[in-house]
């Protein structure tokens, strides 16, 4: 199971108060996760990527791992360590503006 | 006895206050989607327990909600907004070309005859339908795609479509006006339209008369005058009485006739409410003192209502849909300001007092009357 954890507003609005654990068939990627979020909780969908490029939102970022994963190819697979559950993958928004 | 229903939409949530028909004591719930810009919150007048909500922020991008319970409980909907078509581009400030790109829902109108039917006023303008309660949108891209749409230009607050207005006597006729655009019409439902700006006027555009880009502010209409509407543009006031096809400017003796604002008595069609602001580009009330002006003759004469409002030190701006007047016998005149308040008179506009003072930014205000 890939855990997420969502920022602040999205768990409210998703209706979560915790991580997220998401079944993941196939290779766990940044599509992947988004694809499995969305499928699990509709109401994210638009929020964390574009609904028709598909594309991360400006001020959404992706940590993992300590590291900074924002850049990495949506289709890139994701450490080792989130797809086997060790680690969650961070969604976070960017601390930008007021 | 009747109740009120405030709907009110600021920078960092939505608050709904509530009182009897007296309208004395106030009931404030809220901030609902805490955090998220409220642009627009606004219930059906054929289900006044069913509202929608505009909620959107630059990180998570738009949500749209609705309540079934008059706003006690609320569940997300569609919030997919797409362009139909290859959407081209507009103008950017410097003139140049820019790609159509959806930012933020503007306002929100539900029909006039069905609660599951709502309108969306978009940044970048357009005008989009849902006819299943919210949960899939369309765009009614005959506006866009009517000849003007490459001409049109951001006001600076973006390229918005702010305001949707129904002819109650013609379920075709529908009025909107864009950010800076202009005002254009609809005789088909909203399949085709045409820009009604004849007889605006505005300086800071190379052509004043120009058919489009103009930058409205607001347009109101009182629904027993279908012909009538009344403009708050960036500088003047105007009216026309033959739905558009003619503006003549009725900004009189107002000490500025910049502002956002501009409504309709509920039972006085010729009783009209703006709220001058200072401007190019202090956008706050004029002289440090808020006041509402209104004219009991469809404009040209003004007077300034005071009673209750700060004369001194107040520096607040009201936005275009944060006013809005309740059907009550003794009508009801409602607005928000910048500075968090919202202020109220049970009398025309006679005297006012502050419902509440401290909430975030007042982006919109809404009124229902419960029977």
């Amino acid at each position: 199971m890939i855990r997420v954890v969502l920022p602040t507003h999205l768990r409210t609005l998703a209706k979560v108060t915790d991580e997220i654990r998401l079944n993941i068939q196939g290779t766990v990627t940044q599509r992947a996760v988004m694809d499995a979020l969305e499928a699990e909780y509709p109401m994210l969908s638009g929020t964390l990527r574009d609904h028709v490029t598909q594309q991360r939102r400006p001020f959404i970022r992706f940590f993992a791992c300590e590291e900074d994963l924002s850049h990495w190819l949506p289709d890139a697979p994701l450490p080792e360590l989130v797809a086997n559950g060790t680690e969650p993958f961070l969604i976070i928004g960017a601390i930008a503006g007021g | 006895m009747s109740e009120v229903r405030v709907l009110v939409g600021t920078r960092k949530g939505a608050f709904i206050l509530t009182s009897d028909g007296n309208r004395k004591q106030w009931e404030i719930s809220g901030p609902h989607f805490a955090g998220w810009e409220i642009y627009h919150v606004k219930g059906s007048s054929v289900d006044p327990n069913r509202l929608y909500a505009s909620q959107s922020s630059a990180w998570f991008g738009q949500q749209i909600q609705r309540s079934d319970d008059g706003g006690k409980n609320w569940e997300p909907v569609g919030n997919k907004f797409v362009y139909e078509g290859d959407p081209g581009t507009h103008q950017w400030y410097d003139g140049t070309a820019r790609a159509w790109e959806f930012k933020r829902v503007w306002h929100l109108e539900p029909s006039l005859t069905d609660p599951d039917t709502v309108y969306a006023g978009v940044e970048d303008a357009a005008l989009f339908r849902s006819v299943d309660a919210g949960q899939t949108w369309e765009e009614m891209s005959g506006l866009r795609g009517h000849g003007s749409g490459p001409s049109w230009q951001p006001g600076a607050g973006g390229m918005c479509l702010h305001s949707i207005i129904f002819d109650p006597s013609n379920p075709n006729r529908i009025f909107i006006a864009i950010s800076a655009a202009g005002a254009f019409r609809s005789d088909d439902g909203g399949a085709t339209w045409q820009p009604i700006n004849n007889g605006l006027h505005s300086l800071y555009i190379p052509n004043p008369t120009a058919e489009v880009g103009h930058c409205v502010h607001h347009i109101a209409m009182h629904p027993a005058r279908p012909s009538v509407l009344f403009m708050q543009k960036h500088w003047d006031v105007l009216r026309t009485d033959n739905g558009g096809d003619l503006w003549r400017e009725i900004s009189g003796n107002l000490p500025t006739d910049f502002g956002f604002v501009v409504d309709v008595h509920a039972h006085e069609p010729e009783t009209v409410y703006v709220i001058p602001i200072k401007s190019d580009s202090e956008h706050y009330v004029h002289e440090g003192k808020l006041r509402v002006y209104r004219s009991r003759t469809g404009g040209d004469d003004w007077e300034a209502l005071t009673n209750g409002l700060p004369q001194s030190d107040c520096y607040v701006n009201v936005l275009r849909d944060a006013m809005a007047v309740d059907s009550l016998d003794s009508c009801g005149i409602y607005f928000g300001t910048t500075g968090g308040q919202v202020y109220a008179s049970a009398d025309s506009g006679d005297n006012w007092s502050a419902l509440v003072r401290d909430l975030p930014s007042v982006l919109s205000v809404e009124v229902q009357v419960l029977k």
